[in-house]
């Protein structure tokens, strides 16, 4: 006989709190498997054995060392503890922030000013037409005037 | 547990005084080890105190606990150094005698053999016990020792009521092939 499907109900059964039709059902079905039956007296006295397992007492120490434990313990935080920022930090950002402030409330140092244009800017300023004249520039005549460059001695 | 949340600390006192033997003996019968346990029994209750602020009563306060319990007890297991006490055969657990005849001298004080055969049963039956799959021990400890209902150990172990029922059952059944040989004296004496 099958009786996967009896497990759950069994367990139920055996701790007393099938309903009266759950009941009834299980009590059927072992009046009919003798698998079960033995089953369901094996289990009754498995549970009394199991019952003879020694229980252990908290040792003497165990309150007292959790005691130390829970007196180390951080008070939590609330929320607002949580968002507000520690005194010491809140007191060097204002102080950085005030101090950027002044800084930035400061006149403009006076530096040195623009350096006067020296002789060859001022050459350089003079030259500025001819140096604009693209006809003179495209006059590569002037060229021929050069001396002839010395031929390359072959060893 | 809501006492403790509003900051009484009698209330947690209270608390610890009706827990730490329950949340001691399911710890120590997880990790076979009494230090350990009481250790793990710290853990549990300084977990609880520092969530106190957090505790919302959606759930049964001895689901919360054990469910803690539970889940260090199962870490504590699988921890290679309580495996290795466990698989010890060698070695008996803390708390536990050796099952090799230790009595070499006729005692004759009344009642010692059947105190030496007692130990012998419970050990037995203990050693049984820590050959289930940690699950299923979990479940038989908190169903058989806790006697919490099928839906707390359910909520505990994280699973539905039908599982940890099927589970129970396959822990119950491995139980009843491995101490037949006690069942049997047991049937035995019946009879007699």
């Amino acid at each position: 006989m099958n009786c996967n499907r009896w497990e759950s109900r069994l367990i139920t059964y055996m701790d007393g709190k099938a309903s009266g039709a759950e009941r009834r059902e299980v009590e059927a079905h072992i009046a009919a498997c003798a698998a079960c039956r033995t089953r369901v007296k094996e289990f009754g006295a498995l549970w009394g054995m199991l019952d003879e397992m020694p229980a252990v007492q908290p040792s003497q120490a165990f309150d007292a060392q959790l005691r130390a434990r829970i007196a180390v313990e951080p008070a939590p935080k609330s929320f607002w503890a949580w968002i507000l920022p520690p005194p010491r930090l809140a007191f060097s950002v204002s102080l950085l922030l005030l101090f950027s402030v002044w800084l930035s409330s400061l006149p403009p140092a006076p530096g040195p000013g623009p350096a006067a244009p020296t002789e060859a800017e001022f050459k350089m300023i003079n030259d500025l037409p001819v140096l604009e004249n693209y006809d003179v520039l495209a006059n590569f005549e002037v060229l021929s005037e050069l001396p002839p460059k010395p031929a390359p001695v072959d060893r | 547990m809501l006492d403790v949340k509003a900051g009484d600390a009698t209330s947690f006192e209270l608390l610890l005084h009706k827990y730490r033997a329950p949340v001691i003996n399911f710890l120590y019968r997880m990790v076979r080890d009494r230090a350990a346990a009481e250790d793990l029994a710290q853990e549990v209750f300084l977990r609880v105190y520092r969530a106190r602020k957090e505790y919302a009563p959606s759930a049964k306060f001895t689901t919360w606990m054990f469910r803690i319990a539970t889940n260090l007890a199962l870490n504590a297991v699988r921890d290679t150094r309580y495996r290795q006490a466990e698989f010890s055969i060698d070695h008996p657990a803390d708390g536990e005698e050796s099952v090799a005849p230790s009595v070499s001298l006729p005692d004759r004080r009344p009642g010692i053999e059947h105190e030496l055969m007692q130990r012998d049963r419970a050990a037995f039956i203990r050693r049984a016990i820590d050959t289930l799959p940690e699950k299923q021990r979990a479940a038989v400890l908190l169903h058989k020792y806790q006697e919490l209902d099928y839906d707390e150990i359910a909520k505990i172990l994280q699973c539905s009521e039908s599982a940890l029922k099927s589970t129970l059952f396959r822990a119950y059944e491995t139980l009843r092939v491995q101490l037949a040989p006690l069942l049997a004296q047991s049937q035995q004496g019946i009879q007699d």
